[in-house]
């Protein structure tokens, strides 16, 4: 792996437990009203896209991990996070 | 005289009723204290106002709960002062994990500004001592992001360690549906740490103690102050 810039994404969503309330309007008004009976479910989700200097992807996403953890870009009381590679 | 700090951070705008309240109301020595100059642990209590800080980014207030002044809030909790934290100030409490859970955006998707009748659950903490248990509160909420929430699973050990301090409820003193206004987890409405110190609520009793400002005239959330004086003048002694 060589030494780059990386792209990295954080997903943050509300736990399958705590409702998501813009997911259900949007699942509830704008796709079922709009005939799209195929989607059984929306969870809306926050995304931050992140530019990483790292050593290699694995590096990056590390970095990203973990700051994620240290600073509370999410609250595990309510949400999960999923942190990935995007380029 | 015991002295108490209100922390103004950038979005803060409930900051000044607090401070009203507290030194023309209940006589308290208050100052405003801007977070970044808030560094030694010089009061005996704090309370942490409403507001937009950090204009609510990422979260209603994560971006606070990193500012310097939480260490010293922390520690001030440590040493068991009373901290209060109203609204965007529960928040912040919360993100900084000096309380439990997590504050989410109101089930309704609405901005909720309404009067909300308050079950007080416990009368152990510095804010409740002057109340009585069941005693109910007329207090307003201001706030799009009310929903409290913590694993169901939880609930259960954070009534027996008798961290509920408020409940939304009916005329009828009942918590119901229909009396929750943001679909908190158990009509909850404020909570405390283990301790009792640090209570964190979302209604503001600043806009509910002084007859001229508040709803029906009614001054409801003096007790608030009045139980935290009580207690800030009983270490006097």
């Amino acid at each position: 792996m060589t030494p780059g810039s990386y792209v990295v994404e954080v997903i943050v969503e509300n736990k399958p437990l705590a409702r998501d309330p813009e997911g259900e309007a949007i699942h509830q008004n704008l796709i079922l009203k709009g005939g799209y009976k195929q989607v059984t479910s929306v969870r809306a989700a926050k995304l931050l896209r992140m530019n990483v200097e790292a050593n290699s992807p694995e590096d990056a996403r590390a970095i990203v991990r973990k700051l994620s953890d240290d600073l509370r870009i999410y609250n595990p009381a309510a949400h999960t996070i999923q942190v990935r590679i995007v380029g | 005289m015991a002295k108490v700090a209100v922390i103004q951070y950038p979005g803060s705008n409930c900051d000044l009723d607090a401070l009203e309240i507290l030194r023309d109301i209940v006589k308290a020595k208050a100052d405003l204290v801007w977070h970044k100059e808030l560094d030694h642990d010089d009061y005996d209590a704090y309370v942490l106002p409403g507001g937009f800080s950090y204009g609510d980014y990422l979260r209603a207030g994560a971006i606070a709960a990193t500012s310097p002044s939480l260490k010293i809030v922390r520690n001030a909790a440590e040493g068991g002062k009373p901290i209060l934290g109203i609204c965007n100030g529960f928040q912040i409490l919360v993100e900084a994990g000096l309380l439990p859970g997590a504050v989410l955006r109101n089930g309704t998707l609405r901005f909720a500004c309404t009067s909300t009748k308050l079950r007080v659950e416990t009368t152990r903490t510095p804010f409740t001592s002057k109340a009585k248990k069941g005693q109910v509160l007329e207090i307003p909420i201001a706030h799009n992001e009310g929903r409290y929430y913590l694993d169901k699973e939880k609930i259960p050990e954070l009534e027996r360690t008798q961290q509920i301090v408020f409940r939304y409820v009916s005329e009828e003193a009942e918590p119901t549906e229909q009396a929750n206004p943001n679909g908190s987890i158990d009509n909850i409405a404020g909570i405390c740490n283990q301790k009792g110190n640090v209570m964190g609520l979302m209604p503001h009793p600043e806009r509910a103690s002084l007859a001229m400002l508040s709803p029906d005239s009614q001054t409801d959330g003096r007790i608030i102050f009045d139980s935290m004086m009580r207690t800030l003048r009983g270490l006097e002694v």
